[in-house]
């Protein structure tokens, strides 16, 4: 079995670090990369940036911030919201990305999947997955930061996807996200069963162990988490300890 | 070494971070004259290998390894530096370490099929006859400590000497970090590893200062 990737997730508005319920009623957390960098002197296996008002360029933006993080923070970055084109990969990528996450555009225009793939190869294409739960065994897509239907069906979804060149999927539960009600552990396992990539488990962490039931039951091969390391409730160092304590192998991190 | 190979971004910065002067290059007499070279890469073996050629570079690394200068090869870096890849057909590479480069095996010991590429933080372990990393790149590193992977290939130093550090995948034994004098190759990232790939960088740039293996 590879090592569960405790990844730290962080949700960008403008210049902000921020998060919410259900990916609405945002509240200002504070400066994104003074949040990085505890996270990775924390022992965070990588970073997610994704930035809810998709503003890739200018100032304040999501290429800056990431720039700005990659002078300090040493571990792998995917970085999504607002990619609409192979352009918007390379210019992230340039910045300090090392895999880019991509949501709405890929829906608009799947092919966006394969150009992306093939141009940096699959496992810089993250594919990014915004769910509600519709039904027994049923969950939809939903793309624009949990705003908007798509009438997709989240299973069929990924398997085109991975079947376009997506390596790597990140699951968002609109449903759980920011509840703190723990993972949607039901979606995972419908998810992990039917796709040979990654899959990181996102929207629920409310306590280190809620890992365990992501991981051992959901099969999944990572885990996204914003609010409980935003608000302090456990450090990476904890959610480490925890996994470990839970019979889950995570990477040998000793801070130095 | 700049030759249009991966970004060089990250690498950068992060031996900026560790104090270091950096000029990214593809200059030949730069290059000569620099008291640490890196050849960095990612992408296929002989794509790497004839964008070198293609700006003379691969003579300059020999140049480079003859003269005693320490290089380190990164990722394909460290691929390039050893005789010929099995990747779409038999490549030649610079022959800085004797040995060849193959596909990361598909199934494990037991027979089991595992995801190719190997992507993720995997542990370093001693390559087999070596009983510590005193006086090679990872002097500071502790077994078991993890470094960050993300390739299909791996290099196969044919004198065992030559392989310092392994990391196990699917049970097999994958080639981490390589040393042969003043060359040396590691096939994770030590610029997306984290404090202890900061450690190796460093070992790097303090290599000269210490005594050369025997």
């Amino acid at each position: 079995m590879r090592n569960i990737r405790l990844i730290a997730r962080l949700d960008i508005k403008g210049p902000n670090l921020i998060k919410g319920i259900h990916l609405e009623g945002l509240r200002v957390i504070g400066s994104p990369n003074v949040h990085a960098l505890r996270y990775y002197r924390q022992g965070a296996d990588e970073l997610i940036y994704m930035d809810c008002v998709a503003s890739l360029y200018g100032r304040n933006s999501l290429g800056e911030i990431v720039q700005a993080a990659a002078q300090d923070v040493f571990i792998p970055m995917t970085v999504g919201g607002g990619i609409r084109s192979v352009d918007d990969a390379t210019y992230l990528l340039r910045s300090g990305a090392d895999k880019v996450a991509v949501n709405t555009a890929a829906v608009a225009n799947p092919r966006l999947i394969s150009d992306i793939a093939r141009r940096f190869g699959s496992q810089c294409m993250v594919l990014s997955v915004e769910t509600k739960h519709i039904g027994p065994d049923r969950w939809e897509v939903y793309t624009d930061n949990g705003r908007e239907k798509t009438g997709l069906d989240v299973i069929a979804w990924v398997k085109q996807a991975v079947a376009l060149g997506a390596g790597e999927i990140l699951l968002t539960s609109v449903d759980r996200e920011g509840t703190r009600k723990g993972f949607d552990v039901e979606m995972l396992k419908a998810v992990t069963s039917e796709v040979g990539v990654p899959v990181i488990a996102s929207g629920g962490m409310g306590k280190p162990e809620d890992l365990l039931d992501a991981v051992q039951k959901g099969q999944a091969d990572a885990v996204a988490m914003a609010d409980i390391l935003h608000y302090g409730r456990a450090t990476v160092g904890d959610i480490r300890a925890a996994a470990r304590a839970g019979g889950i192998k995570v990477r040998v991190y000793e801070p130095a | 070494m700049d030759y249009g190979v991966g970004n060089l971004l990250s690498v950068r910065q992060a031996l900026e971070h560790c104090g270091a002067t950096v000029t990214v290059t593809a200059d030949h007499d730069t290059l000569l004259a620099s008291p640490r070279v890196i050849l960095p890469g990612v992408g296929a073996f002989s794509n790497g290998m004839g964008e070198l050629r293609r700006r003379g570079l691969d003579r300059v690394a020999k140049e480079v390894a003859s003269r005693g200068t320490p290089l380190l090869g990164i990722c394909l870096g460290m691929q390039l530096m050893l005789d010929e890849s099995e990747e779409f057909g038999i490549s030649a590479g610079l022959g800085l370490i004797p040995g060849v480069v193959v596909p990361v095996p598909a199934v494990t010991d037991l027979g089991l099929p595992q995801k190719i590429p190997h992507i993720g933080w995997n542990s370093l372990v001693l390559s087999e006859g070596r009983r510590n990393w005193e006086d090679t790149l990872l002097c500071e590193v502790k077994p078991s400590e993890a470094m960050y992977f993300v390739h299909s290939y791996m290099a196969r130093p044919l004198d065992g000497r030559h392989r310092i550090a392994d990391c196990l995948y699917g049970g097999i034994r994958i080639s981490a970090v390589v040393g042969c004098g003043n060359v040396f190759g590691c096939q994770f990232h030590p610029e997306k590893s984290g404090l202890v790939g900061l450690k190796v960088l460093r070992a790097f740039l303090q290599y000269a200062d210490v005594p050369a293996p025997a």
